[in-house]
């Protein structure tokens, strides 16, 4: 890694932390304070910018595991890697943040909502995504096999979410449209912090996934070298 | 030979070599049979009960799920023991032909499981009113699970763990035809007009269109060495 991308990266991680005071500041105490939820509508500016960076990742990981399939390049394995682990804590962060936020606005912490319910089964496919990077036996194969399903993941999503909402023809419909908070009146200061906090997640992504690929790419180091000593 | 020949002799394949033992579809029918009596004790089902009709689709789809899993996990693997598959893939056949072939095959095995299950559904627990109209279904279901089912059943070959890989990554994928299959079974045991379920049947169309398509071009990836 040379000098001049480490600094353009340390940059990257400054902009990062600045935008991310920023949102702060912009969620706690620009946005002001909504009429009907309160206090407690302000985890959304979090909720919706883990959502967006959790989804950015999934989409990575479905273009690098199509690339890695065209290319055979180890590059895309580890973008892909990296966007998945990367994805999944952020949609599970999302999942707690939603939690938290429908506890004393539904009065429940969980429902089997379409929205809830797909991005459940998404996380599911990821998760599962991982976990078959862990059980598989070697480099080449683990990026192959992933590859292939972070594919199928990809291809699914259109149909869990169909899915989700076609379910809820029997399923008794708790939440109407409006009450689940995409549609109650933002003002203009709630869309400026709803833009700031979703540009600090996403530049937060590419900053980890930036580090993360970089680990990969010095544990390929090691391992080379440790081979090049064995064969001394 | 033909690309299409080439399937054919690989469903033969598959065949002669389960009726020589029938050593997985006899486990896999007698796992199905379980499921159904295990659910019995769950839920309490009465012989011909209300219950039937709300929780018996349900009840089957598991079976059906459970077991078909079982089978596809043990057809791919199996052949990855005994070394066929390696003599499978030296063969000048595309990949695309041995993929439809397994996926025909297990197509085939899972049908008899799930018929045979049907039958000793309607037997143990008497459903009121089950028409012919869920066939259809559960055949469109099938071919949907073993379109996935035989690729994802070749990765989790592939990998340390495959008895606890191949569930953790069928499931999550094929929760769509699942869920759509539950609603149109429970669409025939209701006698409900097909209008109300509808888009399920859209879905599980889409769900074996897409994944055929997209499991036969992936194929290729998973088993080569």
């Amino acid at each position: 890694m040379s000098n001049k991308s480490n600094r353009l990266t340390d940059l990257l991680g400054l902009a990062t932390s600045t935008l991310i005071v920023i949102g702060l500041y912009m969620s706690f105490l620009y946005a002001p304070t909504e009429v009907n939820m309160g206090l407690v509508y302000r985890i959304f500016f979090f909720h919706l910018a883990a959502v967006a960076a959790g989804f950015l990742g999934i989409v990575v990981v479905a273009i690098a595991g199509i690339a890695y399939l065209r290319t055979s390049a180890r590059a895309w394995d580890r973008i892909a890697e990296a966007s998945a682990e990367i994805g999944v804590t952020f949609c599970f962060a999302a999942l707690v943040a939603g939690s938290i936020w429908a506890r004393p606005i539904w009065g429940v912490w969980w429902t089997w909502d379409p929205r809830l319910t797909s991005f459940l089964i998404l996380l599911f496919i990821y998760i599962a995504y991982l976990l078959l990077r862990a059980s598989a036996r070697d480099d080449a194969r683990v990026a192959r096999f992933s590859a292939v399903f972070g594919i199928i993941g990809a291809v699914d999503v259109p149909l869990v979410i169909a899915s989700a909402r076609v379910w809820r023809g029997i399923s008794p419909v708790l939440f109407q449209e409006n009450a689940q908070g995409f549609t109650f009146g933002l003002t203009p200061e709630m869309v400026q912090t709803l833009a700031v906090s979703i540009s600090a997640f996403v530049l937060l992504y590419f900053y980890l996934l930036i580090q993360r690929v970089r680990l990969e790419e010095i544990r390929d180091e090691i391992v080379a070298i440790r081979r090049q000593i064995a064969t001394r | 030979m033909t690309f299409f020949s080439h399937i054919i002799a690989i469903i033969r394949k598959d065949l002669l070599a389960e009726l020589r033992t029938i050593e997985i579809s006899s486990a896999v029918i007698f796992f199905a049979l379980i499921v159904l009596v295990i659910f019995n004790f769950a839920f309490e089902l009465q012989v011909g009960s209300q219950e039937i009709q709300t929780l018996g689709p349900g009840v089957l789809w598991v079976a059906f799920a459970f077991s078909s899993m079982i089978g596809l996990g043990r057809s791919i693997s199996a052949e990855k023991d005994k070394g066929s598959l390696e003599g499978l893939l030296l063969t000048p056949v595309d990949r695309g032909a041995i993929y439809l072939g397994k996926v025909a095959s297990n197509f085939i095995f899972t049908s008899i499981m799930e018929a045979i299950t049907l039958v000793a559904f309607v037997i143990l627990f008497n459903p009121t009113s089950l028409s012919l109209a869920v066939i259809p279904y559960i055949i469109l279901g099938t071919l949907g699970l073993s379109a996935i089912g035989v690729l994802l059943a070749a990765v989790a070959a592939g990998t340390l763990i495959r008895e606890v890989m191949l569930p953790v990554l069928l499931f999550p994928v094929s929760i769509p035809l699942f869920s759509a299959g539950v609603n149109l079974t429970r669409n025939a045991f209701e006698s409900r007009p097909f209008s109300d379920d509808a888009g399920s049947f859209g879905l599980l169309v889409a769900f074996d269109v897409i994944f055929l398509v997209v499991a036969f071009l992936l194929f290729e990836y998973v088993v080569e060495e």
